[in-house]
């Protein structure tokens, strides 16, 4: 393998990383090259910064200290410093929720929304699903739209100030799952209130269980899973609409040279939404035009890419890895920006070229950077104005600089929990019936959901994409989210015709019997709560058991890196999910008690449980096996056909 | 004569021994303080990754110096009693000869102060800084093993 190779799979980012390094343009891979070696206490986990009476570190060979000044142990140090990521990760995803539920609430002029009143940029546009979810919350729906709009926002909103009871969502999950969760004490009961008693616990000298401490982390994880991200996809597909199957197309090579490129990169879609359609005002098409452009194009970064995939079919430049390389390529007028996952490096790369980078968000901002603030109620001529820059920008571009990358690969995305519904019952009879029947005879051997970012420490896209591939060769079906949609749709698995290519048989004949890929793009990192409501109808269905955990699935995050990643495998660990995570372990191996009870205890408790693993066939046998044990306890027939 | 020694399955990369370093050849001899001095004391010591391992790398003090040989101005001399490359800052011209020579990669430039940096043993003091530094106990202080 040469250094390239090593460094990624995919050719357009091998091609634009050779690109950096003619230019002298350092990348994420050449800063983890100068990060090395990195701290083994805080990759070990047991490196505490709470109070000032530290740092302390515990020696993990046993000679040295082997408590902190206040006498917390490694697997107290461990537990809480993992407790305080997964408050974070919620607190991102959960955050995100309530920015669109306060949108929905500033649709209907809600008095929620101080002083900005109406928002009439956005209306209803799932209508269903508004109705639904409102009935959801008790509220009688024979009112006008506007009035079920204020009262469904409020009720929204007010599960995030929630102080007693439990968040409505959790009576989604089946009636055993909730039961587990009543007998531990982890059922959520408001967002902010998990997050921020979570934070309390593991500040200095309150918390020393470690088994405590996670017990509550889960909880917390729980009010994301259940709460914040599934908040923040019901309420975007009642406002932005909800995704159903689309055509697009993905990798770098959806940058076009003769046009205005605009990226959009973040997480939050209430923007890029409108970006979308700004995009096509003929008064900026005019303008791109008279500046010697084509048109306007734009492609999406990470998981905002992936909103605007799902509802417009608008190209994805990228992954999590690409942000950087997108630039590279010299073709990007405007890269804007919103919340998480944006590298600060941004600014220094887009330095190097003409690229402008614009931040939107009053929550993330660089210094020096052009910031035009997002304003709900004002929310289109916003993105027509930063449109507008990258346009005026396209005459500073240098036409000697500029190199796309010709691979851009096909994709079907948008699936959510509804569209599988009707595909694999049809429209009229909408039903999980035949995905569950195709499970109980063995056509299909499991399910599996893999999501999550990219990792330089890994080989970009390798582990997802062979990860994947192993699994529907074994008549796995695959349900993605994420980056790690993005990796597998640029290899080619995201098309119907990846079927006959990389599926087993029985996984084939459904993939043909409807027509669908083997591998399913549920949408963004917040829409793994899809997956969850998804493995909730299965079992409403019947005959798969009664609780998630019986379920014949598992679920992986194989190149993980950002704590949202953390709190997103303990929900589904907390909903009895088996959850392998790649590459580096959970900063937690300093402790032996609490990677055991990762690893080991928590089945029993929660039937869902962790592991580690840095090998993609290896982590694809391990949850093949899980399925099988799984099929087992529920007395089905093994996969109907070998592999 | 006492030398520096490693048990590179210790080392977790902390680069605590560094700091110390640091510290130790500061004017101040405080690490907040030796931030704000005017030549930043650069540490002597380094701990490089490869094949998965760390290795604290500081001048190894050899008997037979390569960078000895190679400075043109004089300033190195092996002090046989002391058991330790002197480097003698008013001679040193700044060519950086012994920086490429030497096979450690042990000697590092401080551009800035126009002088090279290398590892003392902490002559001022009883032992070297880096020792107490390491929370492992991954850095070794004892007499030299010589081969028989």
């Amino acid at each position: 393998m040469s250094g390239m190779e090593k460094k990624s799979i995919d050719l357009a980012t091998q091609e634009m990383l050779k690109k950096a390094q003619d230019e002298n343009i350092e990348t994420s891979w050449d800063r983890l090259e100068s990060q090395q070696p990195q701290c083994g206490f805080g990759q070990l986990g047991v490196c505490c910064t709470v109070c000032a009476m530290g740092p302390c570190r515990i020696d993990p060979f046993g000679e040295g200290a082997q408590a902190g000044v206040c006498g917390a142990s490694a697997d107290t140090i461990a537990a809480r410093n993992l407790a305080r990521k997964i408050a974070v990760g919620a607190s991102a995803h959960s955050d995100h929720g309530r920015d669109v539920a306060h949108t929905l609430s500033l649709i209907a002029g809600h008095p929620h929304a101080k002083g900005a009143g109406h928002s009439h940029d956005y209306g209803i546009s799932d209508k269903e699903k508004f109705k639904n979810l409102a009935q959801e919350f008790g509220i009688d729906i024979n009112k006008p739209e506007e009035q079920i709009a204020k009262e469904l926002s409020q009720k929204l909103l007010g599960e995030f100030g929630k102080q007693e009871g439990q968040l409505e969502f959790c009576k989604r999950a089946p009636k055993k799952r909730q039961e587990i969760w009543k007998k531990l004490g982890i059922t959520p009961r408001g967002i902010d209130r998990e997050v921020v008693e979570l934070l309390h616990t593991t500040t200095m000298g309150v918390d020393n269980d470690y088994k405590n401490i996670i017990n509550n982390g889960m909880r917390c994880a729980l009010s994301d899973g259940w709460g914040g991200s599934m908040i923040a996809t019901d309420a975007q597909d009642i406002i932005l609409g909800s995704p159903e199957p689309v055509r697009g197309k993905v990798n770098l090579g959806v940058l076009k040279e003769n046009y205005v490129n605009i990226v959009v990169h973040g997480h939050e879609p209430v923007l890029s939404e409108m970006a979308v359609k700004a995009a096509q005002d003929p008064e900026l098409i005019k303008l791109a035009k008279s500046k010697g452009a084509e048109g306007i194009n734009l492609a999406g970064i990470c998981c905002t890419a992936n909103e605007v995939l799902m509802r417009h079919g608008i190209p994805v430049a990228g992954n999590f890895l690409q942000q950087e390389l997108a630039i590279v390529t010299g073709a990007v007028e405007v890269m804007m920006v919103d919340v998480q996952c944006v590298m600060p490096a941004l600014q220094e790369i887009a330095a190097c070229f003409h690229t402008k980078l614009v931040t939107t968000s009053s929550k993330a901002r660089f210094p020096g950077v052009a910031h035009i603030e997002f304003q709900t109620n004002d929310a289109y001529n916003v993105a027509k104005q930063i449109i507008k820059l990258g346009v005026e920008n396209f005459s500073n571009r240098n036409k000697e600089r500029v190199n796309i990358p010709k691979q851009e690969m096909d994709l079907v995305a948008g699936f959510t929990k509804e569209v599988v519904f009707q595909i694999l019952g049809g429209k009229y009879r909408s039903t999980y019936r035949p995905l569950n029947e195709a499970i109980i005879s063995g056509r299909l051997r499991g399910l599996a959901g893999v999501v999550g970012c990219n990792n330089p420490k890994q080989t970009h896209d390798y582990f997802h994409t062979t990860l994947v591939k192993e699994l529907i060769k074994n008549d796995v079906l695959v349900l993605q989210t994420g980056c790690s949609a993005i990796a597998c749709a640029k290899q080619g698995l995201l098309i119907p015709e990846a079927a006959k290519i990389y599926a087993g048989k029985g996984l084939q004949e459904i993939c043909e019997a409807v027509g669908i890929p083997p591998v399913l793009h549920l949408g963004s990192c917040v829409d793994n709560s899809r997956i969850l409501t998804a493995a909730s109808h299965i079992i409403e269905e019947g005959g798969l058991g009664e609780d998630l955990s019986d379920i014949p699935a598992a679920g992986c995050a194989p190149e993980w890196m950002s704590e949202k990643a953390i709190t997103i495998g303990f929900y589904f660990v907390a909903s009895g999910v088996y959850t392998v995570f790649g590459s580096s372990p959970f900063a937690t191996l300093g402790s032996k008690n609490l990677t055991d009870y990762l690893t080991q205890g928590l089945e029993d408790v929660v039937g869902g449980r962790f592991e580690f693993c840095d090998d993609p066939m290896k982590m694809a046998e391990l949850m093949i096996n899980h399925i099988d044990k799984k099929r087992e306890a529920l007395k089905l027939p093994p996969a109907m056909y070998k592999s | 004569m006492k030398q520096l020694y490693y048990d590179i399955k210790k080392c977790l990369g902390c680069k605590s021994c560094e700091i110390a370093c640091s510290i130790a050849h500061s004017a101040s001899g405080e690490l907040l303080k030796s931030l704000r001095e005017e030549f930043l004391s650069l540490p002597r010591k380094r701990v490089l990754f490869s094949n998965n391992k760390n290795y604290p790398v500081s001048c190894r003090h050899c008997k037979d110096a390569k960078c000895v040989d190679a400075c043109m101005a004089a300033a190195l001399v092996y002090d046989k009693e002391k058991g330790i490359v002197i480097h003698d800052d008013k001679r040193c011209i700044g060519c950086w000869m012994c920086v490429m020579v030497c096979p450690y990669g042990a000697i590092r430039p401080n551009k800035k102060a126009k002088i090279p940096v290398r590892c003392d043993k902490c002559q001022d003091k009883d032992e070297p800084s880096c020792i107490k530094a390491c929370p492992t106990g991954a850095i070794i202080w004892q007499e030299e093993l010589v081969n028989k």
